[in-house]
């Protein structure tokens, strides 16, 4: 047990449907409490839907797990209300340093890209993330039901019945939509029958949560074949409390019952010390990865998302920083279709958009696995001599792969994106993740986005606007799924039905190519719909209708 | 032209979402090249390669320097 966290125990109720006469029907019920669980039940929460969240736990996931959070994740976890918690407690890093056999090869520095609310990467224990997102959820009042173990499911059309088992003994209720976040094991996905695909790594990693009174700085160190543990890769990085993750590979033929032993671990971690300052054991654990995923992420009216639908090796932090862009992707969608604004067929485009997503992870992590664990003695070769010319040449430095940290997906192929009529240049093409940008008075661009949807309108000065476009933001305003509209402007000004915001330091319109007059629509989960140089309301209905599959005929 | 060093791969028929994505691309052809080669088969498949773009190269100018440059040791 980490020395350095006191678990939270959640109280347990008993659920109303033990003493109901009938079966109980719910809009929405998210089966598993953990990151991705929890943001689906959140966001969904903050759109309207009531929302019932099954776990059969009472507790965060102790031991060692998610420890990288990436901006991304960031930024959805500020849209959901647990962004600030996160940064406060969490570490930041920037440096990271590449050692093959007893030398140094290179470093990098991931120095934050300025003028944007959020760093890069900020390390945190999976336990802290989930306690403040519980609290969270808890606030905005999710019917959060600790211990309700889901031990059935029947169908996959409207209801979804679920058969959960409690302290008090067994009910049913029924569902029109299913969300399965119960993790990479899903039982969910069994009961169903359903495959997962894809392989498993013959390797198997010593994970040890380690706290020390280190004056290492708060960097990620990576070192290939080192003297202290020949052949194989480790890992080093901070998390909060003074606690460190240390990744040892072990290889496919290690004993992992034998590993675990403080009497083995001990004597690896000194190794790598190379001195007797004092730690102490906080949790240690042997894994083996997986690389795979779900054929399908929708199946009729249940949806599967986070580790129960794909699952990567941790290196490049893809995991849960995936999975929270799982939740953002449907979250918006599942609103609009049980709200009747949208036609079901809305939900396929999570599955198009986060399986493609998906594979882009899963060729990643199975890249970096390759390149830290060669299959082959050739590969090996490649992969050292890779090594030795990274030491100087900067192109090789580039092949180095010790995890490509997440990035977020950019939707390229996506049937909701309107393609581009006219050139812009930089990258927030549609389907692109929208990039933040500082505004006046300490606002930030990507809080002015999400939730709903937006129109970015770039403008020299908001006065200068065209009365007839002013017009037309009433209509906007009030469609059926209606479009807020933002006004970036080099100038102040009020404009009637629009929130201004200056763009004092011109970052908005350089990453956006907003020129005066340039528009952007943006969906609920801050991803690029579709963008034109002009104002024109035709042609933003025709948007937004294609963005909610509103634009084709059943 | 001296010898690029700098990183250079690049994918004239898709345009990269990220940076690294063209040079691991690579990478991930090369090994697979490999596989089921015995290490005979492998390096015989390297000397051919390298034939092969030395040769595509020409220039010698710039293939003394990577002979130079793969010689060293780090
Ligand atoms: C060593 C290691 C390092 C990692 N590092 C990173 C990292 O740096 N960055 C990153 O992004 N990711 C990382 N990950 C991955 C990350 O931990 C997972 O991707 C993440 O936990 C997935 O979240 P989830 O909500 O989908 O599933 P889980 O966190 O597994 O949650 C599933 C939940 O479902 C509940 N449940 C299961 N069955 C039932 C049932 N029948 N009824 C009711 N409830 C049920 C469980 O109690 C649990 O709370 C790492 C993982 C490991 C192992």
């Amino acid at each position: 047990m980490p020395s350095s966290y006191r678990q939270p125990h959640f109280a347990y109720l008993r659920p109303p449907d033990l003493d109901a006469v009938q079966r109980l029907r719910r809009p929405v019920v998210v089966v598993g409490a953990g990151p991705v669980g929890l943001a689906v039940a959140i966001d969904c929460r903050l759109k309207g839907l009531p929302v019932v969240l099954l776990d059969e736990d009472d507790t965060v996931s102790i031991g060692s797990r998610g420890l990288c959070y990436a901006k991304r994740s960031l930024e959805i976890l500020d849209r959901l209300g647990c962004g600030e918690a996160v940064i406060a407690k969490g570490v930041s890093w920037n440096v990271g340093r590449t050692f093959f056999r007893d030398h140094e090869v290179y470093r990098f520095d991931l120095v934050p890209e300025p003028d944007h609310k959020r760093p890069g990467m900020v390390n945190l224990q999976q336990y802290y993330l989930e306690e403040y997102q519980s609290a969270r959820a808890a606030t905005l009042g999710v019917d959060l039901r600790w211990k309700n173990r889901v031990i059935a499911v029947s169908g996959s059309s409207d209801p979804v019945v679920l058969t959960v088992d409690t302290p008090d003994g067994i009910y049913e209720l029924e569902t029109a939509w299913l969300i399965v976040a119960d993790g990479a094991r899903s039982p969910i996905r069994r009961m169903m029958g359903l495959d997962i695909e894809g392989k498993v790594f013959r390797d198997r990693f010593l994970i040890a949560d380690v706290r020390m009174q280190a004056d290492f700085p708060p960097e990620r160190w990576f070192w290939f074949d080192p003297p202290f543990h020949p052949n194989q890769s480790v890992l080093l990085h901070r998390q909060a409390d003074n606690v460190w993750r240390i990744d040892f590979q072990l290889g496919w033929d290690a004993d992992p019952e034998a590993e675990k032993a403080p009497e083995r671990v001990i004597p690896r971690i000194k190794a790598m010390l190379g001195d007797d300052r004092e730690f102490e054991l906080e949790w240690v654990s042997v894994y083996t990865f997986q690389c795979r995923r779900m054929a399908r992420f929708r199946h009729g009216r249940v949806l599967f998302v986070g580790d129960a639908a794909h699952q990567v090796s941790p290196f490049g932090a893809r995991g849960a920083n995936s999975g929270y862009q799982d939740a953002d992707n449907l979250a918006w969608k599942l609103q609009l279709v049980i709200a009747g604004l949208a036609p079901e067929r809305l939900l396929d485009t999570y599955d198009e958009e986060r399986v493609a997503a998906a594979d882009e992870n899963l060729l990643n992590s199975t890249r970096s696995t390759d390149f830290i664990t060669p299959k082959s003695g050739i590969s090996r070769i490649f992969r050292d001599a890779v090594l030795e010319l990274a030491e100087r040449h900067a192109f090789a430095r580039r092949l180095v792969n010790s995890g490509r940290l997440s990035l977020p997906a950019v939707y390229v192929h996506s049937s909701l994106n309107t393609p581009d009529v006219e050139a812009f240049a930089g990258d927030m093409s549609p389907g692109a993740p929208m990039a933040d940008a500082p505004l006046d008075d300490g606002h930030w661009l990507i809080d002015e986005l999400g939730g709903g949807f937006r129109l970015l309108l770039f403008a020299d000065v908001p006065a200068a606007i065209e009365r007839s476009i002013v017009d037309a933001f009433t209509v906007l305003r009030h469609q059926p799924v209606p479009i807020e509209v933002v006004i970036l402007a080099r100038r102040s000004g009020a404009v009637a039905n629009a929130r201004v915001r200056i763009d004092f330091k011109g970052v908005a319109a350089d990453r956006y190519d907003g020129h005066h007059g340039a528009v952007y629509l943006a969906r609920p989960d801050q991803h690029v719909a579709a963008r034109w140089r002009r104002f024109d309301l035709d042609r933003i209905l025709a948007a937004l209708a294609r963005a909610t599959c509103n634009d084709r005929e059943v | 032209m001296p010898l690029t060093l700098n990183a250079n791969f690049h994918d004239p028929e898709k345009r990269p979402i990220r940076d690294f994505s063209p040079g691991d691309d690579f990478y991930e052809m090369l090994i697979d090249a490999h596989r089921d080669l015995s290490a005979e088969q492998s390096a015989k498949f390297n000397a051919k390669l390298i034939l092969l773009l030395a040769n595509h190269i020409g220039d010698l100018v710039v293939l003394r320097e990577a002979i130079a440059r793969a010689g060293e040791t780090a």
